[in-house]
C-alpha cells in the first residue's frame, strides 16, 4: 500500500454527533454522542501512521497512538484496546477529559499546517474505551500472589490506577475513600453531561474486579494515620492520592453573603448529592437565576453548564485575562458559548454587594487589560483606572484554584513543601519510608491523565520498593518471525504467565 | 533488562494484626445501632457500633451521617465514645426533615446507612487549672466528652448548662460525676437557676476569679451571648462551630467561617475557635441560607409522615 500522505487522507474529521446546544442546555444527558463504527474507521483513515510518530511523545503516558489506530483498520478492536490499556487504565475516561489539543492532538502533523484539523486521538480512545465496557474486555494477566498488603488512599484517578497495577502484581490492595462514593473529581466534580457516572462505574467495576477493596466513608489521617496504616495495621506499603481540593476565596468584602459558593461545593451538590433532584434527595442546592463564576478553567465551565442546567436564566463568566488564556479544555470553553454562556474577558470582581436579607445582590467589577510581558514573558492584567462596574447577580461561584488538603499534613510526619502539597522524590518516594504520593496532592491541581501516570509510576516504585518483579513491563516480541522464539513464544517473555483469560 | 532482583523491600516483612484488632475489618456501610435512648420529645441518644472511631475519637470531634442513599450528610458532635465496646455515641436533636426522619427511623438494632469520622481537630484540652464548661440546646451531649478530659487532666471544672425545662434534662448525673461544680440553668426555673447559661457562667466568673478558660458549645445566638459574657473578664473562651457542611473534608468551602477577618474551614481547620474572635454575625446569617428549601422539606416530610402515619407522628405528638 502506498504511504499515506496529507493530500489522500480525508480531509474533513468524521462526524461525531452532538446534542443540539438547545436541547442540551436543559438535559443531564452526554453531549458529545462519540463515533460509530463507520466514523471512528474514516477517522483512522486520517492517521498518516508517521515513522516517528509526534503524538506519542505528545502524551503524557506515552499511548503507542499509531499502534493502536493500525489495529483498528484491521478491525482488531480488541487488540487496539490491548494495546491501548498498556499505557492507560482509564481509556473511556481520558478519552473524554484529557485536553487533547495541548497534547497529543496538539502536536500531529496533520493538523500542524493549520488548515486540517488533527486526527481526532481523544474520539478515537472512548469509542474503544466504550466498546471494551460495552463488549465486557478485561485485560487481566495471570496474577502471581504476593504476600504484600497495600494501602491507598483516595479514590481519584492516582489511586484507582496505582490501584490496580499493584493488584496486577499480586498485592492485596485496600482503597479508603473520605467520601461515600468512590472515584474522587471523576465522580463529585465532572458531571454527568462530560463523564456520565456509568462509564466511571464501570471503570471501577474494572478495578475491583482485579480483587481491589475499596472502603468508603473511611477518613484517614483522622480514623487513623498513615503512620499506624504502616504500623499496627501492617500494611507493606501506602500509596496517597488525595488531590488538592481545597476551594480558595479572595478575600472580598461580601464574600460570606448568601448565594456565593466555590464550584466545587456546587458541584458536589449536584453531582454526588444529587441536589438538582431536591426534593427526591435531601440536599438542597439553592442556586439563583442569574449565576456569575469567576475563572475559565474546567471548573468553571462544569460550574457555568451545571448551573444552566439546573434552571438558571443567565450565566456569566468572569475571567481576568482573555480568551487566549483561557486555561479550559477547548471543546468544553466550545460547547459553554454554543449553549448561551456569556463571556466576560478582562473582568475581575472587586466586591459583592448584599440585599438587606444579607443574599448577593450585585457583583462589582473592574475592566482589567494586559500590561507589558514579565520576566516571563506572560503579560499579566492589570486594572484599568476607574472602569468599576456593577453587575447583576444572585449567585456568585468561585471557580479560581485550589489549595492542598491539610488533613494529611495536620495528622502525619510527611514532609510538605512550601505551598503545602507532598514532598516527593523523583521517584514519588514521600519522606516517610514506604510511603508514595502522587496526582493533584504532589503537583497542584492538573489533570487525570497525569494523575492516572502519577498513580502507575508510584506503583513501579511500590513494587520496586516491595521487591516484585515489575510485571507491568510490556514485554513487546523485538522482531516478526521465529527467531529469538520457543514454539513461537517470545523469549524476552521468559515465562508463561502472561495469557490474556478474556 | 529486568527489573527481577530489585532489592529494597526493607523492613517488608511484618507480624500480622491479631484478630482483635479493630482495624482489621473496618465497616464502610450499614453500622450497627446498639442502644437508643430518648431524652425528650425531640432528643434523642444513638450508641453506634464502629471500634476504629471509637479508638480514634477525642473531645470535640463530629462525625457525617447519612440516612439513606438519597440522604444529606448531617454533621453530629461526638458526645462520648466507648473504646471496649467500640462505640461512639450521638445525640440528636430532632429540628429539620433530616434530624426527624432520624427520630422516626432509627432504632436499636437497626443500622446506620453511613458514618464517617472523627472529623475536624480535636479540642485542645489545655493545662488550664480551673475551667467552665458550657453546653446549650444541643451543645449539652458534646460538652460532656470535653468536661471529662479537663477532669482527667487534673482541672478543677465547673459544668454550665442549660435547659428549657425540668423535663428536658439529661445527663445530668455523668456530668455531677466529672464536675467539681455543676449548674444547670433552665428557662422557667423549674430546675436550677431561673436563666439563661450567661447568668450561670456570671455567676461562676464572680465565685472564682481564678478561671483559665470557658468552653463553650450551643447554638451559635447562646455561644455569641457567652463570649460577650467573658469578654469583660478577659478569660479565654473556646467555641465550638457548627456551619452547614457538606463533605466535611475540607473540599467544598460551604462551612468557611470568619476568624479574626480570615476566612477558616470549619471541617478541618476547627470546629473549635477563639469565641473571641469569631464573627457570629456571619456565622448566623450563613446558616439561613437554606430556609426556604429546609421548610419545604420539612412541610413535605410532615405531610408524607401524616399520610403513612410513620411511629412518630402516630403517636400525635403534633
Ligand atoms: C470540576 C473539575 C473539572 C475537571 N475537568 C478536567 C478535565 O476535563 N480534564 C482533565 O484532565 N482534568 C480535569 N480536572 C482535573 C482532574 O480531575 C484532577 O487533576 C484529577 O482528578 C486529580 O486526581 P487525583 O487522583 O490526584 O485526586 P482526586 O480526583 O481529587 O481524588 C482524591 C480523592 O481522595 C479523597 N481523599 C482526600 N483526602 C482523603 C483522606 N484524608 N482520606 C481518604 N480519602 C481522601 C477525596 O475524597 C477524593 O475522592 C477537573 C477538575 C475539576 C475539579
Ligand atoms: C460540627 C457540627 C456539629 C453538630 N453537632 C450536632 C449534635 O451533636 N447534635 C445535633 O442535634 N445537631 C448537631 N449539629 C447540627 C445538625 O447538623 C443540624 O441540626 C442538622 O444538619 C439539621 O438537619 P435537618 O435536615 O434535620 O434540618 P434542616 O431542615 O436542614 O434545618 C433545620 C434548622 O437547623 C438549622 N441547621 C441546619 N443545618 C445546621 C447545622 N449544620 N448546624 C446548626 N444548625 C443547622 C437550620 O438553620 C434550621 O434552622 C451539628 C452541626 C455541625 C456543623
Ligand atoms: S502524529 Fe497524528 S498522523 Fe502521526 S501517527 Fe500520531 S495521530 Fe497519526
Ligand atoms: S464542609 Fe466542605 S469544606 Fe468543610
Amino acid at each position: 500500500m502506498a504511504r499515506k500522505t496529507i493530500r489522500s487522507i480525508p480531509q474533513q474529521r468524521a462526524l461525531m454527533p452532538v446534542q443540539e446546544p438547545e436541547i442540551r442546555a436543559k438535559n443531564f444527558d452526554e453531549v458529545a454522542l462519540g463515533f460509530d463504527v463507520p466514523n471512528a474507521l474514516l477517522e483512522c483513515e486520517r492517521c498518516l501512521v508517521c515513522p516517528q510518530p509526534a503524538c506519542i511523545e505528545g502524551c503524557p503516558v506515552n499511548i503507542d497512538i499509531p499502534g493502536f489506530i493500525t489495529r483498528m483498520i484491521k478491525h482488531d478492536y480488541q487488540g487496539a484496546y490491548d494495546l491501548l490499556t498498556d499505557s492507560t487504565l482509564l481509556p473511556a475516561v481520558c478519552g473524554r477529559v484529557c485536553p487533547q489539543e495541548d497534547q497529543c492532538e496538539g502536536v500531529c502533523p496533520v493538523g500542524a499546517g493549520g488548515t486540517l484539523e488533527p486526527v481526532a486521538i481523544g474520539r478515537l480512545e472512548r469509542w474503544l474505551g466504550d466498546r471494551a465496557i460495552a463488549e465486557g474486555w478485561r485485560k487481566v494477566s495471570h496474577i502471581e500472589r504476593q504476600p504484600f498488603r497495600v494501602g491507598i488512599v483516595g479514590s481519584g484517578p492516582a489511586g484507582m490506577a496505582c490501584a490496580a497495577d499493584l493488584a496486577k502484581a499480586g498485592c492485596k490492595v485496600t482503597i479508603f475513600e473520605a467520601l461515600h462514593e468512590p472515584g474522587g473529581v471523576l465522580r463529585y466534580g465532572i458531571p454527568e453531561f462530560r463523564l456520565p457516572n456509568s462509564v466511571v462505574d464501570a471503570e471501577i467495576g474494572a478495578i475491583e474486579a482485579l480483587g481491589v477493596e475499596i472502603k468508603c466513608n473511611t477518613l484517614v489521617g483522622r480514623l487513623f494515620t498513615i503512620e499506624q496504616m504502616l504500623g499496627e495495621m501492617g500494611y507493606d506499603a501506602v500509596f496517597i492520592g488525595t488531590g488538592a481540593g481545597s476551594p480558595r476565596f479572595m478575600d472580598l468584602p461580601g464574600e460570606g453573603l448568601n448565594g456565593v459558593l466555590s464550584a466545587n461545593e456546587l458541584l458536589t451538590r449536584c453531582n454526588l448529592m444529587r441536589a438538582g433532584q431536591f426534593p427526591a434527595y435531601d440536599t438542597p442546592l439553592g442556586l439563583g437565576k442569574r449565576v456569575a463564576v469567576i475563572g475559565a478553567g474546567n471548573t468553571a465551565m462544569d460550574a457555568m453548564r451545571v448551573s444552566l442546567r439546573l434552571g438558571a436564566e443567565e450565566v456569566h463568566c468572569i475571567y481576568r485575562r482573555t480568551e487566549t488564556e483561557c486555561p479550559a479544555r477547548k471543546e468544553e470553553l466550545h460547547h459553554a458559548e454554543e449553549e448561551g454562556i456569556e463571556f466576560h474577558w478582562l473582568t475581575n470582581p472587586v466586591e459583592i454587594l448584599g440585599d438587606a436579607n444579607g443574599n448577593v445582590r450585585t457583583l462589582r467589577c473592574v475592566r482589567m487589560e494586559l500590561g507589558d510581558p514579565d520576566a516571563s514573558g506572560r503579560r499579566s492584567p492589570v486594572v484599568v483606572p476607574g472602569s468599576e462596574f456593577d453587575f447583576e447577580a444572585d449567585t456568585v461561584v468561585y471557580a479560581i484554584g485550589t489549595s492542598p488538603n491539610p488533613i494529611l499534613g495536620q495528622t502525619s510526619k510527611l514532609k510538605l513543601d512550601k505551598r503545602g502539597y507532598i514532598q516527593c522524590d523523583d521517584s514519588l518516594a514521600t519522606s516517610l519510608a514506604g510511603v508514595y504520593a502522587g496526582g493533584d496532592i504532589v503537583t497542584g491541581a492538573a489533570t487525570v491523565i497525569l494523575a492516572m501516570g502519577a498513580g502507575r509510576k508510584a506503583a513501579a516504585s511500590i513494587k520496586r520498593y516491595l521487591g516484585i518483579r515489575d510485571s507491568g513491563r510490556v514485554y513487546a516480541p523485538e522482531h516478526a518471525g521465529l527467531d529469538g522464539s520457543i514454539f513461537g513464544i517470545d523469549l524476552a517473555e521468559r515465562n508463561f504467565t502472561h495469557v490474556r483469560l478474556i | 533488562m529486568t527489573d527481577y532482583n530489585d532489592a529494597g523491600a526493607a523492613g517488608a516483612i511484618h507480624t500480622r494484626p491479631s484478630k482483635t484488632n479493630p482495624y482489621e475489618d473496618i465497616r464502610s456501610r450499614g453500622f450497627p445501632i446498639l442502644t437508643r435512648t430518648d431524652f425528650s420529645d425531640v432528643t434523642f441518644l444513638l450508641e453506634v457500633e464502629h471500634p476504629a472511631m471509637a479508638r480514634a475519637a477525642k473531645p470535640g470531634q463530629f462525625v457525617i451521617i447519612i440516612l439513606d442513599e438519597h440522604g444529606e450528610r448531617v454533621p453530629l458532635t461526638i458526645a462520648d465514645f466507648d473504646r471496649d465496646r467500640g462505640t461512639v455515641t450521638l445525640v440528636v436533636q430532632a429540628v429539620g426533615k433530616s434530624t426527624r426522619q432520624m427520630q422516626a427511623t432509627l432504632h436499636e438494632g437497626g443500622t446506620l446507612y453511613g458514618i464517617v469520622g472523627p472529623m475536624g481537630v480535636p479540642s485542645h484540652v489545655s493545662g488550664a487549672k480551673k475551667v467552665i464548661c458550657v453546653g446549650g440546646g444541643l451543645g449539652v451531649a458534646p460538652i460532656y466528652p470535653q468536661a471529662r478530659a479537663f477532669k482527667e487532666a487534673g482541672a478543677y471544672v465547673i459544668g454550665v448548662v442549660g435547659f428549657r425545662n425540668k423535663d428536658l434534662v439529661f445527663w445530668d448525673d455523668k456530668f455531677r460525676a466529672v464536675c467539681d461544680e455543676f449548674i444547670i440553668c433552665t428557662d422557667d426555673g423549674s430546675v436550677g437557676i431561673k436563666g439563661l447559661v450567661t447568668l450561670g457562667i456570671t455567676q461562676a466568673l464572680q465565685a472564682h476569679v481564678d478561671v483559665d478558660e470557658v468552653v463553650v458549645i450551643g447554638p451559635p445566638i447562646m455561644m455569641k451571648g457567652c463570649v460577650e459574657t467573658t469578654r469583660p473578664y478577659k478569660v479565654k473562651t473556646m467555641v465550638s462551630l457548627n456551619p452547614i457542611m457538606v463533605d466535611g473534608t475540607g473540599m467544598c468551602g460551604g462551612c468557611r467561617v470568619k476568624v479574626d477577618d480570615r476566612i477558616r474551614f470549619a471541617c478541618v481547620d476547627g470546629p473549635d475557635f477563639d469565641g473571641h474572635k469569631v464573627d457570629f454575625d456571619d456565622l448566623m446569617l450563613r446558616l439561613k441560607r437554606y430556609k426556604a428549601q429546609e421548610r419545604d422539606a420539612l412541610e413535605r416530610y410532615d405531610e408524607n409522615c401524616r399520610r403513612t402515619q410513620l411511629p412518630h407522628e402516630a403517636g400525635g405528638a403534633h
